[in-house]
């Protein structure tokens, strides 16, 4: 796979940053976009809109047709037995709101558990959090050892005969800790307990088969993915969305409404409540082709080879300590640069263009306990390349020599 | 831009040895500051006399040069100021960072202003604005002898 082909077909790379290059090393925050996918979303705007799923003119049936169409891609990239097993969300967090939401109503009750691990994302934590009030129940978390990793034992560990869900990421976006889902779905299957897999760092960058990984819930971010912002998806195996009660009323997912009582919609209507991000799940059909194009085996053959050469550029450079040193890891380079804070260090790159995240990431319960406030973070994405890395390690010696003096 | 309006020898200086940064055993007044976008946080003490003039004062908190510095130069200039002269420099200071090309207060001397002017090249970096106004946020509300935590999400 050629890196400068797919490069090109990013148009940001096309324009200056405050007259620099742009070097983006924040894809783990959310990716860039090819021109495909902005077009597309042009296209359906300037040629094609209207709203989806309730007239009968032709361009609300083609808009309905092209929306359907996404639905079926998605369930065809993770390998889903049925289209009516993906929901459209606003966002990864609201896939995983859904969840929580709808699970923790009609199965959690006083005393209940909840598994999480302590690399949780903030929106994979705070939406199981307000079950404690509404429901009394108690969340766990599963601790990562030295390495920013969280093995099956240590899921194992925290399970009691209370526990009744197990939520948990596919990716740390901070250690970059690939956690064993598949051992642990099989663990959690055994003693009859689902499992919720947060797919935000995951899904971008990892080939996914949901028959091979078996979880109940996989969420996905779809603006880490290449694709438009506004735009989450919810996996969920039927057997759930059949029992578990709607989410959000509206239009679009009822059946019948009379004064007396409502009845609701068949899948996926039941889930999707008002006007949907058309235009957002069409364009982002072209994502997923987008990345059927380069193949997923590629991307991840592409990004393995740059995390490995980042961390050990990284570890060459004195001044950096790199959080977490996963053995199954993803394209996320934690660190922390001696004498100088992550926000000083942020800003300093950007002046170069090197884009980073600093921070806790979203991720305080980590960071506490590590003992840091915050961070700096370079993520990868497919168009990266190792001139980037040399030169956010250029950019690093030059916020030491500031430092310095 | 230019890393070295932001970056200035005397904020470098502030931010790797800051002044007052201790607990203070003696206080009577302090408030506690936060900004959860990045994690920042500052307590400050604060011995306020009979005449209300701030005898001692005093910080403890981590975070970024930028607001590491803010704090120690901020403690080091209000010592024996008197209430009504905090509140004016707390003004004049926001007014600073936020637009004005410089300190308009005639409390401070030559050399105090210099040091507090050092802060204004923040101004060009509207991400790290907060960074800087914290401290003297958490100053006012540790006046007032707050207990509630200041949250820069709450301020302008």
């Amino acid at each position: 796979m050629n890196i400068n082909n797919i490069k090109k077909q990013f148009p940001i790379f096309n324009n200056k940053v405050q007259n620099n290059d742009l070097v983006y090393l924040d894809s783990a925050n959310s990716s860039q976009k090819p021109q495909v996918v902005v077009d597309r979303i042009y296209d359906f705007y300037t040629k094609e809109f209207s709203n989806v799923g309730r007239s009968v003119h032709y361009l609300a049936v083609a808009a309905t047709n092209l929306y359907e169409n996404t639905r079926v891609l998605v369930q065809k990239y993770i390998n889903a037995k049925d289209p009516n097993e993906i929901v459209f969300t606003k966002g990864a967090t609201e896939a995983i709101n859904l969840v929580a939401n709808t699970f923790g109503q009609k199965f959690l009750e006083e005393g209940d558990e909840i598994l999480l691990t302590e690399l949780e994302h903030h929106s994979n934590y705070v939406p199981w959090h307000y079950l404690r009030k509404s429901k009394g129940v108690k969340i766990k978390f599963a601790e990562f050892n030295s390495d920013g990793e969280v093995t099956l034992e240590s899921i194992e560990k925290n399970i009691t005969p209370k526990t009744k869900i197990i939520a948990i990421t596919h990716l740390s976006n901070v250690t970059g800790a690939i956690l064993p889902i598949k051992e642990i779905t099989r663990l959690a299957h055994s003693k009859n307990i689902p499992v919720l897999v947060d797919g935000c760092q995951g899904a971008p960058h990892l080939k996914l088969d949901m028959q091979d990984i078996g979880c109940d819930f996989y969420a996905i971010s779809c603006h880490k993915m290449y694709g438009p912002t506004g735009l989450g998806i919810l996996y969920a195996k039927k057997k759930w969305l059949e029992v578990l009660p709607p989410y959000q009323g509206g239009g679009g997912m009822i059946r019948e409404v009379k004064k007396e009582g409502i009845t609701f919609g068949d899948l996926p209507n039941k889930y999707e409540a008002g006007t949907m991000a058309t235009a957002q799940v069409i364009a982002f059909g072209e994502s997923i082709k987008f990345l059927n194009k380069i193949g997923i085996e590629n991307i991840e053959k592409h990004e393995n080879e740059l995390t490995k050469y980042g961390e050990e550029i990284l570890r060459k450079n004195n001044s950096v300590k790199l959080i977490g040193s996963p053995k199954d890891k993803g394209s996320v380079l934690s660190f922390t640069l001696d004498g100088v804070h992550a926000h000083d260090i942020a800003t300093i790159l950007d002046e170069d263009g090197v884009a980073i995240r600093a921070g806790h990431h979203c991720c305080q319960i980590l960071h506490d306990k590590l003992g840091l406030s915050a961070t700096a973070r370079a993520s990868l994405g497919v168009y990266n390349t190792k001139d980037d890395l040399d030169k956010l390690n250029e950019s690093l010696n030059k916020c030491k020599k500031i430092f310095e003096g | 831009m230019d890393l070295k309006d932001l970056y200035q020898e005397i904020i470098l200086d502030h931010g790797k040895n800051p002044r007052n940064l201790k607990k203070s055993d003696n206080f009577n007044k302090d408030a506690k500051g936060h900004n959860p976008l990045c994690g920042d946080k500052v307590h400050i003490y604060l011995k306020v006399d009979e005449n209300n003039k701030i005898s001692d004062i005093a910080f403890e908190g981590s975070g970024c040069a930028i607001s590491m510095a803010s704090a120690s130069i901020m403690t080091d200039l209000m010592k024996e100021k008197k209430e009504i002269e905090v509140k004016e420099l707390v003004d004049d200071f926001l007014e600073m960072i936020k637009q004005n090309p410089e300190l308009k207060s005639k409390i401070l001397g030559e050399n105090e202003k210099t040091k507090l002017m050092s802060l204004s090249g923040v101004k060009k970096y509207p991400m790290r604005v907060k960074c800087a106004t914290m401290a003297w946020h958490t100053l006012t509300a540790a006046m007032k002898n707050a207990n509630e935590e200041t949250n820069t999400d709450k301020f302008e």
